[in-house]
């Protein structure tokens, strides 16, 4: 007898306390960390308007072990669904579990809701499981505020943050402030028993941490006008991207064809993205506004008007001769029909094709024929200086960075040293290699605007409380142009939108300087483009629409552009004709 | 003879206080094993400690009546209470309730009786009173006859309810009946039967049977000289090589399937921890997260939210184990030595055969309950469902341990009345 006692005192001794795996078992079996969701930040436009928000959504949650003696039909009536139905979901859950809840109905309306609480009791094992969901009050900026979604294995891999089920930003604003947006989740340790039923908190909580609610963030946008935006361009393929060249804060963003925000947001978010994905024709998931990259046409004569007074080859008297067109060895670039020869300010007026190829003529052979890949060097560096060829890196995904072709992309082309100013004068007038985005373009028109300078075009303005945002927005980038070269081009947009290509955009009492641009491209029409400022005396708003296939810029980017800029300053349209025109009309495109 | 003063007199208070600390242990870990928020007051006669509160209260009652009792009662009336147990027994298979599939309950209102539980006090009764009959010996085949035939009845009754554990306990009788000079032999030859039957089980028989075959050749030559002894060693080995060939049979055709999983279980063969071996894994877990003192008192997680089962009756000794930890299991395991060797101490200075028979009795049952219930919650013995006595929850079962030690103690009280 005390031999076995001895036996078992051994046994217990190895058991409590040499072998501590029992521990980690028990450890395992008793505690479940219930990771504690805090609420997602808001998202608000410039003017405290909410353009996302949660939403609670109920989920009607079976306990099978627990559902006794109740009236099938009625429920099933309730939430309409059949009896098979019925029988078959309730076999899934048991086949999960017959103790742990499962979901049984997915977001059930807030209408059916409380009538279903009420009645629920009659309902033993069913219960309501309140969840939140991303809700969009406007249905606009789809791109741009983005969406959630579950985290993919990648992510998982890379930050231990994360765990499999959790929602994270996939795009837009979404996507670029997730950390400040999902606030910090908190754990709760609770103790279950053998049928994983809550038993209580463990050790009272004392190793529970606390989650922290998401921060809000005010954004640049401005809802109305975005609005407004996305309903001018019904119909049509195409972008508008309205900036404050004060401040750089992006007034719109629109991108068109677009998509209801509030369908990648719910469970039938995978479903219809694969349904928005399918959809090669109208590509509802492409943002335009960032990621098309498109010739800018005509609009970069002014950026050629800037560089050749940069360079001293032009001054504001400056003229060249036109005959319908550039004609000069084997080049041949054709022009319209105007008032010749021009001086600068009529050029751009004008629009004319021959003043740009010469200008460009005198910038690349600037330093003599030999050289012309330095000169080239130096026009490009100026040009970079606006922002183009290169991204932003500001708070949106996704953008591209468009292209200013190199020296030695020509140099591969055409053989080393080979090319001379006419081998590549399309870029002259904005044709040929030279691709920008339509958010570069509207930077560009901000930094005409404040005559030398920007700021990165950027999405958000506020954090939470606080109204600091990133030091590299409230930079003055400054371009390679000095301020006083801005006059003469600035009269000349002016006088774009009193007596030239874009004279169809004006609007009474309002002083604005735009441009017309017409980008060739292999599919059909040529894309429609503008950009414009408003008032010219003191910028408010600059804007670069582009419809694409819209053939001329007049056609559809002037109107467009002309009535955001009315309804931003006027805060009604009162051309209440050429409204309808826009928003009715239709652009075919290939 | 001396005048009895009163029932307290001559008590062995160190086995009745034994008694007293283990029911008290028995019912604050009841309380813990199934202690909740909801249920916190250990007065709640609603709650199984509530009601085991109950059960020890009667006991106290019961064991105060039979102190009371004349001492020459129990000697006097054993055949009959045998004889009227035996009928409970034979009435419960044919109007008893079933139970975890086992026929062994009377329902008389929400109380349940367990005649087995009597019946190994009843059988200890006949046996002493049939051993100390003069002039028997045990050496007589007739004499081990009618033994085995008064422990072999209630036994194979209960088997017939399916109670395989509580039929168990019988082999018990085997250590009394060696006190009373049966041959050292018959424990020898059991111990050797039962790690034969687990080896079989283990390793390949017909390697089994040569090692065998190896030992009765070694002994052949060291006693080759005297022939008579040759025959008895060739004898044995036939017959144990034999058995061991059987053991196959046995386990797959005798046995039940839950009892072969149990014996697969011990030995190691089968792992199924969400299955077959959930019992004895969660067991240990219990037991073992404990670490030295145990999470105390009413901290435990394992046996409180239902991933032991049976935590308060036959696995009662997990809560122990968890919440006491190795100083409170060896605690417990100290005080049921001390309480056998003072059984045994006691029943050897009685002047009286029968209550010296009755003591080892007692001693005998405690000690097979004892050391099979906690072999098995720590993996030690396949499971095998007889309560740990005094603490395990049951009515049944605590009046029937409390009547069995509190005769022994009476018997003892008063040993120098009797001759």
């Amino acid at each position: 007898m005390i031999a076995i006692g001895v036996i078992f005192v051994v046994r217990l001794f190895y058991l409590q306390i040499i072998d501590d795996s029992y521990k980690a078992s028990a450890d395992r079996n008793v505690l479940r960390v219930l990771p504690q969701y805090p609420a997602r930040g808001l998202i608000y436009d410039r003017n405290g308007k909410i353009l996302v928000h949660n939403e609670a959504t109920y989920d009607l949650m079976v306990v099978p072990k627990e559902v006794k003696n109740i009236d099938t039909a009625s429920l099933c009536h309730i939430i309409g669904i059949n009896n098979e139905t019925y029988n078959s979901r309730l076999e899934k859950a048991r086949n999960y579990s017959n103790y742990a809840p499962s979901i049984f109905e997915r977001e059930i309306p807030q209408e059916l809701y409380g009538f279903l609480q009420e009645k629920l009791s009659n309902f033993p094992g069913f219960y309501i499981l309140a969840r939140t969901l991303r809700k969009y009050p406007y249905n606009i900026a789809a791109h741009t505020l983005g969406y959630i979604g579950e985290v993919n294995q990648d992510v998982l891999d890379n930050d231990s943050y994360y765990k499999p089920g959790d929602y994270i930003g996939v795009s837009g604003i979404e996507k670029s402030y997730e950390k400040e947006l999902r606030g910090k989740k908190g754990v709760k340790i609770m103790m279950v028993d053998v049928f994983n039923r809550e038993k209580g908190s463990f050790r009272n909580g004392l190793y529970d941490t606390v989650s922290v609610v998401g921060q809000d963030l005010t954004t640049t946008l401005d809802a109305d006008l975005q609005a407004y935006g996305e309903e001018l361009m019904k119909n049509k393929r195409g972008s508008i991207v309205a900036i404050e060249p004060r401040t750089g804060e992006i007034l719109a963003l629109v991108s068109s064809p677009s998509y209801d925000p509030n369908l990648l947001a719910g469970h039938d978010r995978s479903k219809n993205y694969f349904k928005l994905l399918k959809d090669i024709k109208q590509k509802p998931l492409f943002n335009r506004a960032l990621m098309a990259t498109y010739p800018p046409g005509s609009t970069f004569k002014i950026m050629n008007a800037l560089i050749g007074q940069q360079l001293g080859v032009l001054y504001p008297s400056t003229r060249f001769p036109c005959s319908l067109g550039f004609h000069m060895g084997i080049v041949d670039v054709k022009c319209h029909s105007h008032p010749s020869p021009c001086n600068l300010e009529e050029s751009i007026q004008n629009s004319c094709n021959s003043y740009y190829c010469y200008a460009f003529k005198a910038i690349i052979e600037k330093l003599g024929a030999k050289n012309t890949k330095t000169s080239f060097n130096v026009w490009r560096d100026i040009v970079m200086s606006f922002g183009f060829g290169k991204k932003f890196h500001n708070d949106l995904p996704n953008e591209l960075a468009g292209n200013i072709p190199t020296a030695d992309y020509y140099d591969k082309i055409h053989g080393t040293n080979v090319w001379r100013a006419l081998t590549i004068i399309s870029l002259g007038i904005g044709q040929g290699e030279i691709t920008v985005t339509p958010l570069q373009l509207a930077n560009f028109t901000a930094v005409i605007a404040n005559r030398g300078y920007y700021y990165i075009p950027h999405i958000v303005k506020g954090i939470g409380t606080s109204k600091f945002i990133d030091k590299k927005y409230t930079t003055k980038q400054i371009v390679k142009i000095d301020s006083g070269y801005f006059d003469a081009v600035l009269e000349g947009m002016r006088l774009v939108i009193d007596a030239g290509t874009g004279a169809g955009g004006k609007i009474e009492k309002i002083k604005m300087g735009g441009k017309t641009g017409t980008a060739q491209n292999p599919h059909g029409e040529p894309h429609s483009i503008f950009i414009l400022i408003a008032p010219l005396d003191n910028p408010k708003i600059v804007l670069s629409v582009i419809v694409e296939n819209g053939g001329w810029g007049a056609d559809w980017a002037v109107p467009i552009a002309s009535l955001m800029v009315e309804k931003y300053l006027n805060g009604v349209v009162k051309r209440v004709d050429m409204e309808k025109k826009m928003t009715e009309g239709s652009v075919y495109y290939p | 003879m001396r005048e009895q003063k009163n029932i307290f007199s001559n008590i062995d208070w160190i086995t009745v206080g034994i008694y007293l600390a283990l029911v008290t242990i028995g019912w604050l870990n009841i309380y813990a094993s199934v202690y909740s928020e909801d249920h916190n007051n250990i007065f709640d006669f609603s709650q199984i400690f509530g009601k085991q509160m109950i059960w020890i209260a009667c006991a106290i009652v019961i064991s105060l009546i039979i102190l009371s009792i004349d001492i020459k009662f129990f000697p006097a009336f054993a055949n009959y209470i045998y004889a009227f147990v035996m009928l409970l027994l034979i009435a419960v298979l044919l109007l008893g309730n079933v139970t975890a599939g086992s026929k062994s309950w009377f329902l008389i209102g929400s109380f349940k009786l367990q005649p087995a539980e009597f019946a190994k006090l009843a059988t200890t009764l006949a046996l002493a009173k049939y051993l100390s009959t003069i002039d028997i010996k045990i050496q007589d085949i007739k004499t081990k006859m009618i033994s085995f035939l008064i422990l072999g009845f209630p036994a194979g009754l209960i088997l017939l309810q399916n109670d395989t554990g509580s039929a168990l306990v019988y082999i018990s009788f085997v250590f009394l009946l060696y006190r009373e000079g049966l041959s050292g032999n018959v424990l020898i030859i059991g111990l050797v039967a039962i790690v034969l039957f687990l080896l079989t089980l283990l390793i390949d028989k017909f390697i089994i049977i040569g090692v065998l075959a190896g030992i009765a050749l070694i002994l052949f030559f060291y006693i080759r000289k005297r022939r008579k002894e040759i025959i008895t060693l060739i004898g044995i080995f036939l017959l144990t090589a034999g058995s061991v060939y059987m053991v196959d049979y046995v386990y797959n055709n005798v046995l039940e399937p839950h009892q072969r999983n149990r014996i697969a279980v011990l030995i190691g063969k089968e792992t199924d921890l969400k299955g077959v071996a959930y019992n004895v894994n969660q067991s240990k877990i219990a037991i073992g997260s404990g670490g030295f003192f145990g999470k105390g008192f009413l901290q435990g997680t394992q046996t409180k939210f239902d991933f032991v089962p049976a935590r308060s009756t036959d696995f009662i000794y997990c809560t122990v184990g968890e919440e006491w930890g190795f100083a409170g299991s060896a605690v417990v395991i100290a005080l049921y030595v001390m309480l056998f060797l003072r059984i045994i101490k006691l029943a050897e200075r009685q002047r009286s055969v029968f209550s010296r028979i009755y003591g080892y009795g007692v001693a005998s049952i405690l000690f097979f309950h004892f050391m099979i219930n906690i072999a098995m919650t720590i993996g030690l013995a396949p499971v095998i469902g007889i309560p740990l006595p005094f603490i395990s929850y049951g009515g049944s079962s605590l009046w029937a341990f409390t009547i069995l030690l509190f005769i022994f103690v009476k018997q003892d009280a008063c040993r120098l009345q009797l001759l």
